[in-house]
């Protein structure tokens, strides 16, 4: 990802407001919780083993993007990193000094965002109240978020009336709201157009771009080469390649990630 | 034919005129009912809740009997509390029966099971939609409660209203505990079955008006309240 192209697609915002968002914020003074190790991780279920030993470390600075086919367990290492579920063996391990609060530096979007039966500002604001940050500094939360996202328009909308890449650019901005130093993003573009798909990954950009890392799943080859800096390849629950974008893309090395991206079906 | 209009008008003369013993009937009809049914919230929501989100042993057989006690005969839960209720039975000497507290219960019982097995269908469905997001936003377990409760409050209200109209409509449960007295126990199902077994039908039609009327009116509210609160959502 080019640290040097800002958004130029977002609807809705002056040239001011894009610089405003693009320094990097320093509401995680003190360290945070990267690095991520992860030790033989394996997720069994129904003595099918979905996930298996898994380890890899990833750290600041470069987005992860984990790319393989469907079933190939993407979704399901991204709950695991995330805590969303526990792992039958192995260990997902913070290294960094607030590891005793993980969750707090940590958020997600999903492929189908969750939005709350409340207006869009309201959805961004519950966030803020959950992780239980003062009433007074929400608003301005709320606001910078909203025009992160280029969504200050609709702050009053009811949320689920939000066309799909909408709702996912809202998704996007709850989480830029409680400014995570992690983001994980499970297919986040999985069904929008390619113009929608365009201005998430705009949004995602910027994300990076202040700071934040990127962990995301996709099964879009050209969408892994536009935001990529490295490239955990799975397959069949195991990861078989883990290594720099420009590497991975020039020669994936393995057979089954070669014919991947070469669009063949992989069984 | 002429008979019927006859009745037809004096029901009609009757409903509009504010009749006052049509007024007294119809006010301990909702009186009864919205008590059984608020009573039947307070049980069987949070039941229906826990049903959802805990794993106990015997969980799928409470799940089998609450749907099956949805059907439960109203005439069979009249029996069983007037048993309960009467002179001899083992709640006796409480003296309830043949008195609104009796049809109440009576009542409770029949729309319990129903708030129950749809609440705990309506907390499932939430549950899955929202859990990992809440999750995933840090939320506490009664922090995701509120949050469901809250944005599961039309489905609520459904569940609810659907157990009210269980109770306003039947007749077997609260004519066998409640006896039917004139300015005591009778509610506008059970006058309407004794009147039109007298033969006065302008009283047991005025009261139809009214029961269809009531009926109509929540299920209007139930549209409306959705309709401002979710735009073409759902």
């Amino acid at each position: 990802m080019q640290l040097s192209t800002l958004p130029k697609t977002l609807p809705n915002r002056s040239p001011t407001e894009i610089s405003s968002i693009a320094e990097p914020r320093g509401l995680r003074a003190g360290g945070g919780i990267l690095p991520l190790r992860i030790e033989g991780l394996s997720f069994h279920r129904d003595g099918q083993a979905l996930l298996e030993g898994v380890s890899c470390c990833l750290d600041h600075g470069r987005s992860t993007v984990v790319l393989g086919p469907n079933g190939a367990g993407k979704s399901l290492f991204l709950r695991l990193c995330h805590g969303l579920l526990a792992p039958s063996s192995g260990r997902i391990k913070w290294l960094g000094p607030a590891a005793v609060r993980a969750q707090a530096y940590q958020a997600m979007v999903f492929q189908r965002p969750v939005l709350l039966r409340r207006s869009v500002a309201a959805n961004i604001d519950y966030a803020l109240g959950i992780q239980g940050i003062d009433r007074a500094v929400r608003e301005s939360r709320v606001t910078q978020a909203l025009m992160m996202a280029g969504l200050k328009r609709l702050a009053g909308r009811y949320a689920r009336t939000l066309s799909g890449g909408e709702q996912q650019r809202l998704a996007l901005a709850r989480a830029w709201a409680v400014d995570p130093e992690v983001l994980f993003l499970d297919e986040p573009t999985a069904n929008l157009d390619p113009a929608t798909t365009r201005a998430v990954e705009d949004v995602i950009r910027i994300f990076h771009n202040t700071g934040t890392k990127i962990i995301m799943t996709t099964h879009d080859l050209g969408q892994a080469r536009r935001l990529a800096d490295e490239v955990l390849f799975l397959h069949r629950g195991r990861l078989l390649a883990h290594a720099p974008a420009p590497d991975f893309f020039a020669d994936p090395i393995h057979p089954d990630a070669k014919a991947f991206l070469k669009g063949d079906l992989l069984w | 034919m002429e008979e019927i209009r006859a009745a037809a008008v004096t029901a009609l003369n009757m409903v509009l005129g504010f009749d006052a013993s049509l007024a007294e009937i119809v006010l301990l009809s909702l009186q009864v009912s919205l008590t059984a049914v608020a009573l039947a919230t307070l049980i069987g929501l949070p039941l229906g809740a826990a049903i959802a989100i805990t794993r106990f042993p015997g969980r799928r057989f409470l799940m089998i009997l609450m749907s099956a006690l949805m059907g439960l005969p109203p005439v069979v839960v009249g029996l069983t509390v007037y048993l309960l209720l009467s002179r001899s039975g083992p709640l006796g000497e409480f003296g309830l029966l043949f008195r609104p507290t009796a049809m109440v219960i009576a009542q409770c019982i029949l729309v319990t099971p129903i708030i129950a097995a749809l609440s705990r269908q309506v907390f499932r469905d939430l549950c899955e939609e929202y859990q990992e997001q809440l999750r995933s936003l840090g939320a506490s377990r009664i922090q995701a409660l509120r949050t469901l409760l809250w944005e599961g409050r039309n489905r609520f209200l459904t569940v609810v209203l659907a157990g009210f109209g269980r109770a306003v409509a039947e007749v077997g449960a609260v004519l066998i505990v409640g006896g039917n007295i004139a300015g005591e126990t009778r509610v506008m199902t059970t006058t309407i079955v004794l009147e039109t077994a007298r033969g006065d039908l302008a009283l047991a039609l005025a009261l139809g008006f009214v029961l269809i009327f009531i009926v109509l009116m929540i299920n209007a509210a139930v549209y409306i309240t959705k309709d401002s609160s979710e735009p073409f959502a759902d």
